[in-house]
């Protein structure tokens, strides 16, 4: 198998006056394409900070992050935005839909942004497969959370991503909403072939993963194959 | 595989146009009326320059439409002697009609109630004006008092006096009948009818009045009307010499449309200038709603920069937005600018000397939107600039991070864009880059200085905060200093406004406070002059008998200056390198003889002599300072005078400084004792009167026996600077209006954007068990201390400036009349309050869950 994702020796600090923070500690792991894989630890052990490093939302203090055997840290935050459009897709604990947009339009933007043609049915099908395709001309604070939730799971395939982050995606959610979103992110990774990688807290969600690295202090002190 | 990494560079999914404008017609759609508050803030500098611009247009309109009509005629020449010889040929040879005016300055008497003043007499001979019309009421009387004794009075004289037609004014020896009411002349305007009032009388009876005496100073006008389409403007090419030599002056309606249509121009530029401070007040409260607008949409943006989207698209996203609100701002503000102009005839028509008709302009309807919609964008750019440095990662973590503006080397850049356009602007509007420079660094002046105020409110509400005050009292206070407080932009629109209608205020209470204190105490407050020697000792007895003192008597020489250092007029205007004016010839000098300087001199330059003692010496004379300089002439310099045909050598023995504010009289040219005792005079004598109806009594008796005495009583001075500062003032309060209504919009606007982030801490109290009351009293108390605080700044600067302004400019003692000012002062902070309050009802009236349901 191809991997899709390199980190080698990878921390970062945070510098404040004199006092430095390291909150990842010379992190190194690969991930091959199409599997997936959680990421778990207590509260501030750098669990989204790895994933925003991963995603090529920040950048590292040093170190080697390799998506797809390109290095992020020698691409521009300009380009780092195209490799999010193209590659990667996100989905967030509080959703992040864009408020002033309806449930369609949100599911829509990626697409647009690669500047394709006809997506409005592509867009309508993604909501019909998540159950909200009658729901597609509301705003999202017409929207319970798990239909929120469900709305940034049809965003986040909507561009095929090959990699897909989710932190805490069911961190806001009841119970029974969140059985039924992560039945419903797993059927869609399945059926799109998607590499996913789940940042939570949620260790039964995490056992439905190939894999969890266990994080703590800002190092990983288990990575274990959960099949 | 992902591809190599310069393969992102790509342009295939660069700018593609048409997705940002969706995307911010998209995103615009649930803030679209927050969108258009922030605008409101530029709706009204707008309307205040297209209204301007228009009137401007106008006005130019106007002028060449009517330009005939404002001089009457096709040429008008004009002296202060008769013609005679040659220029009377030439002036009788010109055009197919002629017309004759003499106008002098002349005391004038009702009979029915003794009312007397100085007023304009005008003699008038012929048809003028052969274009346009002596207007009057009754219609006729501008035709008709020509063939009678019989004059036409200017309204203002009519009312001041409570005259009607057919009663009789009296000007110097005879009676006339009045036939009407003068309510416009050819060129006149509010402004002069208010400072020197007309009568028009038949040029047949000018003799008989005995005001035609040596050493009246008398103005000769002669219009000609010449055949449709006479080149007049080269006719007068050609004979100008020959006006020139007879000292004669030639104005055409070319010329008369060129100087009005410049006096208008710099009245529309102030204006604009007054006008384009509000625009500049409304763009902070842009800047200042778009800022906080940008940091609501920080997690917005982070999401769509999750996304994919770059930087400078969503930059673009949010620029798109403000240029279009700014758009449509700018629009809104044009069509309320063409409705204002409708108006503006109104405020200036005492500035006009004809009818305004206004018509809508669409060049300045295009200037004011291009302005708008560049000015708009200019301010707004600061807090847009820091979109393109939102990181993705703040989607991830809640605590979205500020933005630093300041840290963007590109932020300082627009700020200098800023003020280049400020001083572009100003230099358009004035063409001269010291005044366009002056403008901008009185508007950053300004500007910093009630910033750098606002901020030091701030600090020490911050560094000396009441802690042991009650918790309503400390959480107002504390609004002042918290994250997206409105302290600033407050108090620099609000303090601008205040500022501005303070200032003037008190401008105009300084010049009335230094006219009247140069009236004080036994100073002369009546000054009688054109009394000839023959009358002089029966004016001191008269004087006397009604037991007033005659502060001083002056005698007064007429005489015309032949030459400088031997180069005479004709000389001196042929050498172009020699910078002498004509004027230096062609005037007539009223000149006295004394041994010594008056209170109101001192020497500079030179020594005084006060008597001429060597008959084989040039006569050596004192010249006035600031005239030498503007003329170009030095101490040792020989000026040869001509007094009724003497010649008079002399020399500039001594330079002085004058103080022309004093009530006394001064000169331009002082003689020494010894030479003109025994030339053609004429005297000039002050007095003081102790009160109006000693004034009444004194003057009436002398108009009766003296009728070619003139008087000028100080008290009818003052009303002519009161009536003159109503009239320029309401221009100015009506423009410095804007200002202070769009402090108003600025303040409704914050409020109601800063009501959203209000409303979270608000239903939070509510919850928490905070009554209604309490909530009001908190939001009463911080709109009341930015009220207050921004009246206060405004009115302390304005105390500021107007003391620089009357010790540095006026050079008085400055004592502000505090009973106004505390006035203003209630009102502006009262006025705060209740926008505050009124913006602010929205958070009391609701339930707590009501609220919390909403999305916030």
């Amino acid at each position: 198998m191809n991997t899709i994702l390199n980190l080698q020796e990878v921390s970062k600090i945070y510098q404040s006056g004199d006092h430095a923070l390291t909150v990842l500690d010379k992190i190194s792991f690969t991930v091959e394409a199409g599997s997936t894989m959680s990421i778990v630890g207590p509260s501030g052990s750098g669990k989204t900070t790895l994933l925003g490093l991963c995603a090529g939302l920040d950048r590292s203090t040093s170190g080697l992050v390799e998506l797809h055997e390109t290095r992020l840290d020698r691409l521009s935050e300009d380009q780092l935005a195209s490799v999010r459009n193209k590659y990667v897709g996100f989905i967030f604990q509080n959703f992040q839909l864009m408020p002033t947009l309806t449930a369609l339009e949100n599911v829509m933007v990626p697409l647009e942004l690669r500047g394709e043609k006809n997506i409005r049915p592509r867009a309508l099908d993604l909501l019909d497969k998540v159950g909200l395709a009658d729901r597609g001309h509301h705003y999202p604070t017409q929207l319970s959370g798990g239909e929120q939730q469900r709305v940034s799971l049809a965003r986040a395939f909507s561009n095929k991503p090959q990699i897909l982050f989710a932190d805490e995606p069911t961190g806001n959610l009841d119970a029974e909403t969140s059985e039924k979103v992560v039945k419903l992110l797993f059927d869609l990774n399945k059926e799109a072939g998607t590499t996913l990688i789940v940042v939570t807290h949620d260790l039964d969600l995490a056992a439905k993963t190939q894999r969890i690295i266990k994080l703590k202090g800002g190092k990983i002190i288990s990575d274990t194959d959960t099949k | 595989m992902i591809p190599s990494d310069n393969s992102f560079n790509d342009n295939k999914e660069g700018l593609n146009f048409s997705w940002l404008l969706q995307m911010a017609w998209r995103d615009s759609r649930r803030n679209r009326s927050r969108l258009l508050l922030f605008v409101s803030s530029i709706v009204l500098g707008i309307a205040a320059l297209v209204a301007i611009y228009s009137l401007g247009d106008s006005l130019r309109d106007n002028i060449d439409s009517q330009a005939a009509t404002l001089l009457g005629a096709d040429l008008q020449i004009s002296g202060n002697r008769p013609v005679s010889g040659k220029a009377k040929q030439l002036i009788q040879s010109l055009g197919t009609e002629r017309s004759e005016e003499r106008s002098f300055a002349s005391m004038i008497l009702f009979p029915k109630n003794g009312g007397n003043r100085l007023a304009q007499v005008k003699a008038l001979e012929g048809n003028f004006p052969f274009y346009g019309d002596l207007e009057t009421v009754p219609a006729s009387a501008g035709k008709t008092f020509r063939h009678g004794k019989q004059a036409v009075v200017d309204q203002t004289l009519m009312l001041q006096y409570e005259a009607k037609v057919g009663d009789s004014i009296k000007v110097g020896e005879v009676t006339f009948a009045i036939a009407g009411i003068l309510l416009k002349a050819p060129g006149q305007t509010g402004i002069t009818a208010a400072v020197a009032p007309s009568v028009y009388i038949p040029m047949a009876y000018l003799d008989q009045t005995g005001l035609m005496q040596k050493g009246s100073r008398i103005t000769y006008r002669h219009y000609i009307r010449f055949k449709p389409k006479t080149d007049v403007e080269k006719l007068v090419k050609t004979i100008e010499p020959k006006l020139d030599a007879a000292d004669l002056d030639s104005k055409t309606v070319q010329r008369q449309k060129e100087d009005t249509g410049r006096s208008f121009k710099d009245l529309t530029q102030f204006l604009a200038l007054v006008g384009f401070i509000a625009l500049l007040l409304g763009c902070i409260g842009v800047a200042s709603a778009v800022h906080i607008y940008i940091r609501e949409k920080l997690n917005s943006i982070a999401i769509l920069r999750c996304l994919g989207v770059k930087g400078y698209q969503a930059f673009l996203i949010y620029l798109i937005q403000i240029a279009g609100i700014g758009l449509f701002g700018s629009v809104l503000g044009a069509a309320l600018g063409s409705v204002i102009q409708q108006f503006l005839p109104f405020v200036v028509k005492d500035f006009l000397p004809f009818e305004l008709t206004t018509t809508i302009s669409w060049p300045a309807i295009g200037q004011g939107i291009g302005i708008g919609l560049v000015i708009s964008i200019l301010f707004a750019m600061p807090p847009l600039i820091g979109i393109r440095k939102i990181s993705p990662l703040n989607v991830l973590r809640n605590t979205a991070d500020a933005v630093k503006l300041e840290r963007d080397p590109v932020t300082w850049l627009v700020y200098i864009l800023i003020l280049l356009f400020i001083f572009g602007f100003s230099f358009l509007q004035t063409k001269n880059w010291i005044q366009a420079l002056s403008f901008t660094g009185g508007i950053l002046g300004s500007f910093i200085v009630l910033t750098a105020m606002a901020m030091l409110l701030m600090w020490l509400v911050r560094r000396f905060f009441p802690a042991s005050w009650s918790y309503l009292w400390r959480q107002g206070l504390a609004n002042l200093f918290r994250p997206n407080n409105q302290t600033i932009i407050l108090i620099v629109s609000i303090g601008l406004g205040t500022l501005f209608i303070c200032t003037l205020f008190f401008t105009q209470t300084i010049l009335l406070n230094r006219v009247k204190r140069s009236s004080s105490g036994n100073k002369p407050n009546i000054v009688l002059f054109d009394i000839q020697s023959s009358q002089k000792n029966d004016i001191m007895a008269l004087a006397k008998q009604q037991g007033l003192p005659v502060n001083e008597t002056v005698p007064i020489v007429n005489m015309r200056l032949e030459s400088v250092n031997g180069r005479n007029g004709a000389q001196s205007k042929s050498d172009t390198s020699k910078e002498q004016s004509r004027r230096i010839f062609g005037r007539e000098y009223r000149v006295t003889f004394r041994d010594s300087l008056t209170a109101s001199e001192k020497l500079v330059q030179g020594k005084w002599t006060g008597t001429y003692a060597d008959p084989a010496a040039l006569i050596p004379i004192s010249i006035e300072e600031g005239f030498a300089k503007r003329n170009h002439i030095s101490l040792g310099d020989t000026l040869i005078f001509n007094v009724q045909g003497a010649m008079m050598q002399t020399v500039i023995g001594s330079m002085r400084e004058v103080n022309w504010a004093e009530v006394q009289t001064n000169f331009l040219v002082v003689f020494p004792k010894g030479v003109l005792e025994d030339a053609p005079q004429f005297h000039v004598i002050l007095t003081h009167v102790t009160s109006p109806q000693v004034s009444a009594r004194f003057q009436q008796a002398l108009v009766q026996r003296f009728p070619n005495v003139s008087i000028i009583d100080l008290a009818l001075v003052l009303k002519v600077i009161d009536d003159l500062f109503d009239k320029i003032g309401f221009v100015i309060r009506f423009m410095a209006g804007f200002s202070i209504l769009t402090g108003l919009v600025v303040l409704i606007s914050s409020v109601l954007i800063s009501k959203y982030q209000r409303l979270q801490e608000s239903v939070l109290l509510r919850t928490l068990g905070a009554s209604r009351k309490q909530i009001f009293v908190i939001t009463a108390l911080e709109y009341f201390f930015l009220g207050t605080m921004a009246s206060l700044t405004g009115i302390i600067l304005a105390l500021g400036s107007s003391w620089a302004l009357a010790t540095y400019t006026f050079d008085t003692e400055f004592k502000p009349e505090l009973l106004p000012v505390l006035v203003l002062f209630m009102l502006v902070s009262a006025l705060t309050v209740f926008i505050g309050l009124i913006n602010s009802r929205g958070i009391l009236s609701k339930s707590p869950l009501e609220v919390l349901r909403q999305d916030v």
